[in-house]
C-alpha cells in the first residue's frame, strides 16, 4: 500500500520520517509552493497573538485529523471518504473553538469566524487525501505537524511584520521607541487594511523563490 | 425591496469575499489561469452560495439556534443546538457540491472536464463555509435578506475572479521578475485590487 509497509521496524525519527516533517518548511511549503490554505493566512495576521493562536490550533487539527484518518484508512469506502474527512475534521475544530471560548476568550472574538473556517482549510483537507489515507498513523502524524508549522512560521512571519509595521508593536507591546515618532515616523497604517497581507505574502514569496531557484514557475 | 438591493451591493462591491476577506483563496489562485474555467468555477460559487446561504439561514433559525426549536413545543425552549452548527453547516454543503457537480456533468460536460478537480473542492471552498458562518454572525431579518447576501457574496467572487484571469491572462507577455512569476505576481496584483475595491467603502444605497 505504500513505501512504508515493507518496513514496519523502521525508527521513529529516520532520516525519512524527518524529511516528512522538514520537507513541508522550505521546498514543500503548504503556502509559498502548495498554494493551500491562503484564506486565513491573510485576514487573522493583523496582530502576532492572533496567529499564534491559529497556529497552534491548526497545528492540533492537522496532526489529530491525520492520525485518525490514517487509523480508519481502511474501513472509508472511497465514494464517500470527503464527507468522513470533513466530519472528523468539524469535530475536531468544534473542540478547538470550545477550548479557544473557554481559556482566551477575547482572540476567540478576534478571530470569529476563522475558527470554524480551519475545516475547510485546504491543506487539511489536501494532506488527508494525498497523504494519511495511504499511509501509516506515525508518519501521516509527521507529516501532518510537519505542514502545520510550514504553514505556522508563514502566518507568524506575515503577523510580525503587518503589527510591527502596522501599529509599531508586538504581542500588544509597544516595541518601536517612542523617540522615533518624535523624529517624525508614524504607524503604516496601511499595514493594518486587508490588501496589504496580500502584498506581503507575494514578498515572502518573492524571497523564497530567489533564495531557491528550482521553485521558479517557469510556465 | 431597497434593503434586499442593499445587502447585495454591500456583499459584492464592500464585503467582498475576495478583496476584503480573503476567502475562497486557494481555488482562485489555483482556477484563474484563464478566463474560460474561472468563469465557470466562479458560477459554480454563485449557484452554490446562493443555495447554501439560505438553507444554512433555516437551519440555523429553526433547529441549531438558542430556543430555535421552540416550534416543537415549549419543552424544548430552552434547547441550544448551536455547537453543532459547523458540522451541520458544511454537511449540507457537502451535499449541495455533489448535487451541482451532477448537474453540471449533465449539462456540459465539456465544462465538467475543465473544472476537472476543483468542482469537489468547491465543498472545501473557504468562501461557501465563509458565507454561511458571516450570514450567522450578522444576523439576518428574514430569509430574503440571508439570500441576496448570499448571491451578492457568490457574484463578488466571480468579479474577482474573472478579473483577475484577465489579467494573468495578459500578464503572461510581461517581463516579470523570475522568481516573482506564478503566484508572487499573482499575490500582489490581487492586492492592488483589494485596494482598488475599498474606494466602493461607504457606498450606502
Amino acid at each position: 500500500m505504500s513505501e512504508y509497509s515493507n518496513t514496519p521496524k523502521e525508527a521513529l525519527f529516520s532520516p525519512q520520517n524527518r524529511k516528512l516533517l522538514t520537507n513541508p518548511l522550505g521546498k514543500d511549503n503548504p503556502i509559498n509552493v502548495q498554494v493551500l490554505g491562503i484564506c486565513s493566512v491573510l485576514a487573522i495576521t493583523v496582530q502576532l497573538r492572533t496567529s499564534i493562536v491559529m497556529a497552534i490550533s491548526v497545528v492540533a487539527v492537522m496532526g489529530l485529523a491525520n492520525v485518525i484518518i490514517s487509523l480508519l484508512r481502511k474501513t472509508i469506502p472511497p465514494r464517500i471518504r470527503i464527507i468522513v474527512q470533513l466530519t472528523v475534521i468539524a469535530s475536531l475544530v468544534i473542540l478547538v473553538d470550545q477550548v479557544l471560548k473557554a481559556f482566551v476568550y477575547d482572540v476567540s472574538r478576534q478571530l470569529s469566524v476563522f475558527v470554524g473556517l480551519i475545516i475547510t482549510n485546504c491543506i487539511i483537507m489536501g494532506r488527508l487525501e494525498a497523504y494519511a489515507l495511504n499511509n501509516k498513523p506515525w508518519p501521516s502524524f509527521l507529516d501532518g505537524i510537519g505542514n502545520a508549522f510550514g504553514y505556522g512560521w508563514v502566518l507568524l512571519t506575515v503577523g510580525f511584520f503587518r503589527e510591527l509595521f502596522g501599529s509599531g508593536t508586538l504581542m500588544g507591546y509597544q516595541v518601536i521607541p517612542g523617540f522615533l515618532y518624535d523624529l517624525g515616523y508614524e504607524n503604516n497604517g496601511f499595514m493594518i487594511l486587508p490588501p496589504m497581507a496580500l502584498i506581503t505574502v507575494g514578498i515572502i514569496i518573492w524571497v523564497h523563490r530567489h533564495r531557491d531557484r528550482s521553485l521558479v514557475d517557469i510556465s | 425591496m431597497q434593503e434586499f438591493v442593499n445587502i447585495f451591493v454591500r456583499s459584492v462591491f464592500i464585503d467582498n469575499m475576495v478583496f476584503a476577506y480573503f476567502l475562497g483563496m486557494c481555488s482562485y489562485l489555483a482556477v484563474s489561469r484563464t478566463v474560460n474555467t474561472s468563469v465557470g468555477l466562479g458560477f459554480a460559487v454563485v449557484f452554490v452560495l446562493g443555495i447554501t446561504v439560505p438553507v444554512n439561514y433555516l437551519l440555523e433559525n429553526f433547529i441549531l439556534g438558542r430556543g430555535a426549536l421552540s416550534w416543537l413545543g415549549p419543552q424544548f425552549a430552552a434547547v441550544d443546538l448551536s455547537f453543532l452548527t459547523f458540522i451541520m453547516f458544511i454537511a449540507i454543503i457537502a451535499a449541495m457540491v455533489q448535487l451541482v457537480e451532477m448537474i453540471i456533468e449533465k449539462i456540459s460536460p465539456t465544462l465538467h472536464n475543465s473544472l476537472g478537480i476543483f468542482l469537489p473542492l468547491i465543498a472545501v471552498n473557504c468562501a461557501i463555509l465563509g458565507g454561511s458562518l458571516f450570514m450567522q454572525e450578522r444576523n439576518f431579518a428574514n430569509i430574503g435578506e440571508a439570500s441576496s447576501f448570499g448571491l451578492g457574496s457568490g457574484f463578488g467572487f466571480f468579479l474577482a475572479i474573472v478579473g483577475i484571469a484577465a489579467i494573468r491572462e495578459k500578464i503572461r507577455y510581461s517581463a516579470v521578475p523570475a522568481p516573482l512569476r506564478g503566484l508572487g505576481i499573482t499575490f500582489i496584483i490581487t492586492g492592488l485590487m483589494g485596494i482598488a475595491f475599498m474606494s466602493f467603502m461607504g457606498i450606502e444605497l
